[in-house]
């Protein structure tokens, strides 16, 4: 170890501390139960499919887990017939 | 025509993961589609080392299974658009994959990517035996190390007889990655050199990746090691071997910054 990489600023460890903490939280949280994203996103399609016709193909989900706010964004394409209707 | 690719080496620990990212992202980043498999369930990493476990919602067991459609369960890289994780999934249920529902899921895939690169757990079990069913080719990792040729070798021969390509009697396409290799202490000895290596398990070398502080700074940060520095030897013997998967006649480029004892005693590493 020389100063150099005492005073290096691109220090990578405090990033790998840093995502783990926040992934074992979530992990931990979890206890090997379902993902409440996974949760989240079956009952949503469930309303949503009382109303309309949802292609399971056709539904895209993405998930941001953040240190303090995660987002979860499904997106479901509807039907042109099914918009005009509503 | 999609290629079924699996990283595998019997032995944990000496690269697999950190490997299959680096294959993986620099096929990508030649412009091919790729989609990583992580077929370590319940102890998934391959999410972590391209940085993107915070993106995790379903996972291989959930698709398999038919609780998720194939496209929800896919991650695309944001740094590499061909670039995809199909994550693993964290449960402890040993049977959560069946040999039915992982070829359903290989056949998809290969419909809608160039290279599927299946993320083999270690060990012989089911895990591992069911990442290389479906394979074209087999990239066998090792370290020039006597368990972990030891290994391989036991690797190489379940290729050669539980894959479904073995079984119909076709080629089974093998290729040898040696990493955490050390020129300079190959050239004195101390270590096996990737010649003593190729004799032993005789099959073709891919690639000769030299122990490298790149390989954990990139992991640290979430970035195949391709992606995070291409400069890096150990990025450049990844982007090489990958363009040898792609059928490129490439030279392998010396393992390694060479000492001056290893210029005088030793030998080039990478023939």
């Amino acid at each position: 170890m020389n100063l150099l990489h005492l005073f290096n600023r691109n220090r990578s460890a405090p990033v790998a501390r840093d995502r783990l903490q926040v992934l074992l939280a979530h992990e931990r949280a979890l206890g090997g139960r379902a993902d409440l994203a996974a949760v989240l996103e079956k009952e949503i399609l469930e309303v949503i499919a009382r109303h309309i016709p949802v292609d399971r193909d056709k539904v895209r989900v993405e998930l941001e887990r953040g240190d303090h706010v995660s987002t979860l964004a499904i997106d479901i394409e509807m039907p042109e017939t099914t918009v005009a209707r509503g | 025509m999609s290629k079924v690719m699996v990283v595998t080496s019997g032995k944990g620990g000496v690269g697999k993961t950190t490997s299959s990212a680096a294959l993986g992202a620099a096929l990508a980043q030649a412009g091919q589609s790729v989609v990583l498999v992580d077929f370590d369930v319940g102890l998934r990493n391959l999410d972590l080392i391209l940085g993107a476990e915070r993106r995790v919602v379903f996972d291989l067991v959930n698709v398999v299974q038919g609780d998720a459609k194939l496209p929800q369960a896919l991650i695309r890289d944001k740094r590499v658009e061909t670039l995809h994780l199909l994550p693993a999934s964290q449960t402890r249920d040993k049977d959560a994959l069946t040999a039915e529902g992982v070829e359903r899921v290989i056949g998809e895939l290969r419909e809608r990517f160039d290279w599927i690169v299946c993320d083999s757990p270690a060990g012989i079990e089911k895990g591992a035996t069911l990442a290389m069913r479906h394979a074209d080719l087999a990239v066998v990792v090792a370290n020039p190390e006597v368990s972990s040729v030891r290994d391989s070798d036991r690797i190489i021969g379940m290729l050669d007889s539980k894959t479904r390509r073995a079984e119909a009697g076709e080629k089974m396409e093998k290729h040898l990655l040696l990493t955490r290799y050390d020129a300079g202490r190959a050239a004195r000895g101390e270590m096996m050199k990737v010649e003593d290596v190729l004799e032993i398990l005789a099959i073709p070398l891919l690639g000769v990746v030299s122990e490298s502080p790149d390989v954990l700074t990139a992991s640290n940060l979430g970035f195949p090691v391709t992606l995070h520095n291409p400069a890096a030897p150990a990025a450049r013997a990844y982007s090489l071997a990958a363009r040898k998967l792609l059928g490129e006649e490439v030279r392998a480029e010396p393992a390694g910054k060479r000492g001056l004892m290893s210029r005088l005693f030793g030998r080039r590493a990478a023939a």
